[in-house]
């Protein structure tokens, strides 16, 4: 398998994509003469050209409602956003429109799209930069969110992504752009709503999506190496569709579990599975659901202190230490 | 900043009563002071600082009762302030100044429908999952200690099955909804629970209800060991030593049968029986307000005297609620002795999680058939033996029993 960045899964995933299905083309700020801001879609308008590939003015309200109307009629546009942070001047778009018109229109109209870009803190780019909304798009019935933390689920996510017949926000990270993963040459999908165990535990459940499921794994490995405890990991991928059963089947193998989030922990994603597991498994607890989340305050705009804002390996293991 | 809470003073203990402050809120407090007088279902104990400071508040006024690790006082350091304490003072103070329902309360004039409750013995902390398999395992988590943090019951700390007093059945089953008391119309008292009676009654109720009892009984001929015993007393009148009592002897028997008969010196543990080396007998002493069963260890290794003054020293201090927990802990076989209110006969109840129980009766004259076939004046005896018979069965406490009147009948036997 090749050892590819997390930006060329990706870039992979829209290759493989455009070539499959003509109705497939990208739109976003700079995302095709200038190979996107973070080169995720490197040399594909020099591959592809302008029908599918294609440069947007600054206007997230403007080029996503034009997008969501092209999907209406057939397409299925894949929408860049430079931060997930700017879906904010598209809200209307995104939620009303896109989120709500197969329910509107009685089943009638299907709105294929995706939106992707980074949805992160941590790169000191300030407050408005630096939003995490997966939370608030996953509270939006007819929304799909996904997250992935790796080069591997980045590819096999957007692609699944991309076939899907609802409107798919795709969470990505700045941070993990440049991180490598194996990626198998052949064709995969990923099923949407299917987690990943990343690590197989017996003593106590971490449960996280996107980077954050990356720094449990750290966690669960010092944790093995410094105490001899056995922490799975789970990578969500999927938070709406939310994979239940893998939640739920791991922690009644553990009866504990620290969620942890880069959501800032009021209504976060973690407040969710916290509900999902004292309501439907209460019994297999044999401590209290814990949380690492994002302090709860605007980015820091300090780097140091935001590093710490942050879940961090030390915060886990600290929580999970608490109540083992 | 330490929050005191309600120490848990004994194996038994649920609750505690708060005797006496000995500080009162301002006072300065250094650790190893003396805090409190409580009261627990076995003795009243005083309750030590652990910590310097001031003593800010207290939450539970004199008299009142509190659960185990319910909060009874606040004690700040320098500098220290008191904010998320205070904030929820009044629901405690209400807490722990009402008292709490009691079971089988007399239906006193404005008394609701709400207090024919059964008694809260104190929330017990326990996780979800530890609750679960306490229920699969039909055992009680009264009494366990947890482990997790803040002393939760975890699911390792949940007693494998039987080894504890159930949760579940029996006691549900036996103690439903309070029998609501009539009025007689004549006077009445209501007598609140102490934590002692409290715990007899859950303890016994427990026993007689999950524990297969089964009785065995002989009459035994006393007088060789009256004879001995006058013999003995008058030596030890002359000496100025203290007497030596019918039980004294009695007590000395059982350890030297049980040391003779090890089977029904054992203990039921659920998935084993744990059959124990040494002979630590449990001495059932009637109190004010009910019985304790301190404990007279290595009793095998002990002679007449040194029994004698080992029970008379347990049931002077027991009188005086002046035992320390430890010695009510660990006894393998249990002797209860009600000659000397002139019963000739009873059988008790088994002491759990103990195999067997003794019960002694009165050494009364009657008429006997002796070995010579003629009609005499005899002194006899009855003992009896309560077993669990999941340990013990009838057999082995026939040979128990047999060896304990063999050693009656033949005091001498107990020189070797």
């Amino acid at each position: 398998m090749a050892l590819i960045e997390y930006r060329d899964a990706l870039n992979q995933a829209f290759a493989e994509e455009i070539e499959r299905d003509p109705n497939v083309y990208l739109i976003g700020e700079e995302v095709a003469e200038y190979d996107g801001a973070y080169k995720v879609t490197r040399g594909l308008w020099r591959k592809y050209g302008d029908k599918r590939v294609m440069d947007a003015p600054i206007s997230e309200a403007g080029f996503i409602g034009m997008a969501i109307g092209s999907s209406m009629l057939g397409l299925r546009p894949v929408i860049e956003l430079m931060f997930w942070s700017f879906c904010t001047v598209a809200y209307d778009q995104i939620i009303n429109n896109a989120g709500c018109v197969r329910y509107m229109s009685g089943g009638l109209i299907n709105c294929p799209i995706v939106i992707r870009g980074p949805a992160n803190g941590g790169t000191n780019v300030g407050a408005t930069h630096s939003h995490t909304p997966e939370n608030w798009l996953a509270n939006i019935p007819g929304l799909k969110v996904v997250s992935a933390a790796t080069a591997y689920d980045a590819k096999g996510l957007m692609k699944t992504a991309i076939r899907d017949n609802d409107p798919v926000m795709f969470m990505e990270n700045t941070l993990l752009y440049g991180e490598k993963g194996e990626v198998p040459e052949e064709e995969y999908t990923i099923p949407l709503g299917k987690a990943d165990i990343k690590r197989a535990g017996s003593d106590i459940t971490f449960i996280g999506h996107g980077r954050a499921a990356l720094t449990a794994l750290e966690a669960a490995n010092r944790l093995a190496d410094e105490k001899g405890i056995q922490a799975e990991v789970i990578d969500l991928r999927s938070i709406r569709p939310l994979d239940e059963e893998a939640i739920l089947a791991s922690v009644t193998k553990t009866h504990r579990v620290v969620l942890v989030d880069e959501n800032k922990p009021f209504c976060g994603v973690s407040a969710q599975i916290a509900t999902l597991i004292q309501e439907k498994i209460f019994d297999e607890l044999d401590a209290p659901i814990r949380r690492v989340c994002t302090i709860d305050a605007p980015a820091i705009y300090s780097p140091s202190i935001e590093k710490l804002q942050l879940p961090t390996a030390d915060r886990i293991i600290e929580k999970a230490l608490g109540i083992l | 900043m330490p929050v005191i809470n309600m120490p848990k003073l004994s194996d038994t203990m649920t609750e505690g009563t708060l005797v006496r402050w000995l500080k009162k809120e301002g006072d300065t407090v250094a650790a190893g002071d003396i805090l409190a007088e409580v009261e627990t279902d076995k003795a009243t104990m005083e309750m030590e600082s652990f910590d310097d400071g001031v003593l800010k508040e207290t939450y539970v006024k004199e008299g009142g009762k509190v659960g185990v690790g319910q909060k009874i006082a606040l004690i700040l350091g320098d500098g220290e302030s008191a904010d998320a304490p205070a904030a929820d003072k009044p629901a405690d103070k209400a807490k722990a100044d009402a008292p709490a329902p009691k079971a089988g309360s007399a239906p006193a004039a404005a008394a609701p429908a709400a207090a024919a409750a059964p008694a809260s013995t104190g929330r017990i902390k326990a996780s979800p999952l530890a609750k679960k398999i306490a229920a699969e395992r039909s055992v009680s988590l009264d009494g366990v200690t947890g482990s997790g943090p803040g002393g939760r019951v975890v699911a390792k700390d949940v007693p494998a099955a039987d080894s504890a007093p159930r949760a579940g059945s029996a006691p549900a089953a036996a103690a439903p909804a309070p029998i609501k008391l009539e009025k007689t119309g004549g006077e009445e008292t209501r007598i609140e629970l102490s934590g002692m009676r409290r715990v007899i009654a859950e303890r016994l109720l427990a026993s007689k209800t999950q524990i297969p009892h089964f009785y065995l009984s002989v009459e035994v001929d006393a007088a060789p060991l009256m004879r001995l015993r006058k013999e003995v007393n008058a030596a030890n009148e002359a000496a100025e030593q203290p007497k030596i009592t019918v039980n004294d002897f009695v007590l000395l028997a059982v350890a030297r049968a049980a040391q003779q008969c090890p089977k029904v010196n054992a203990a039921w543990g659920g998935d084993h029986v744990m059959q124990y080396g040494s002979v630590n007998i449990s001495v059932a002493i009637a109190v004010e307000d009910g019985l304790v069963t301190p404990v007279i260890r290595n009793a095998q290794d002990l002679s007449l005297r040194e029994i004698s003054s080992a029970v008379k020293d347990l049931a002077s201090r027991a009188r005086n609620k002046k035992l320390k927990p430890e010695e009510y802990a660990g006894g393998t076989i249990t002797v209860s002795n009600l000659g000397s209110y002139g019963i000739e006969q009873f059988y008790a109840i088994v002491n759990p999680p103990q195999a067997a129980i003794l019960a002694v009766g009165a050494i009364v004259k009657k008429p006997v058939v002796n070995a010579k076939g003629e009609l005499a004046v005899g002194e006899r005896m009855n003992i009896s033996l309560s077993g669990d018979h999941r340990v013990v069965d009838g057999a082995v406490g026939a040979e128990y029993i047999t060896a304990l009147r063999k050693l009656v009948e033949n005091p001498a036997l107990m020189l070797f």
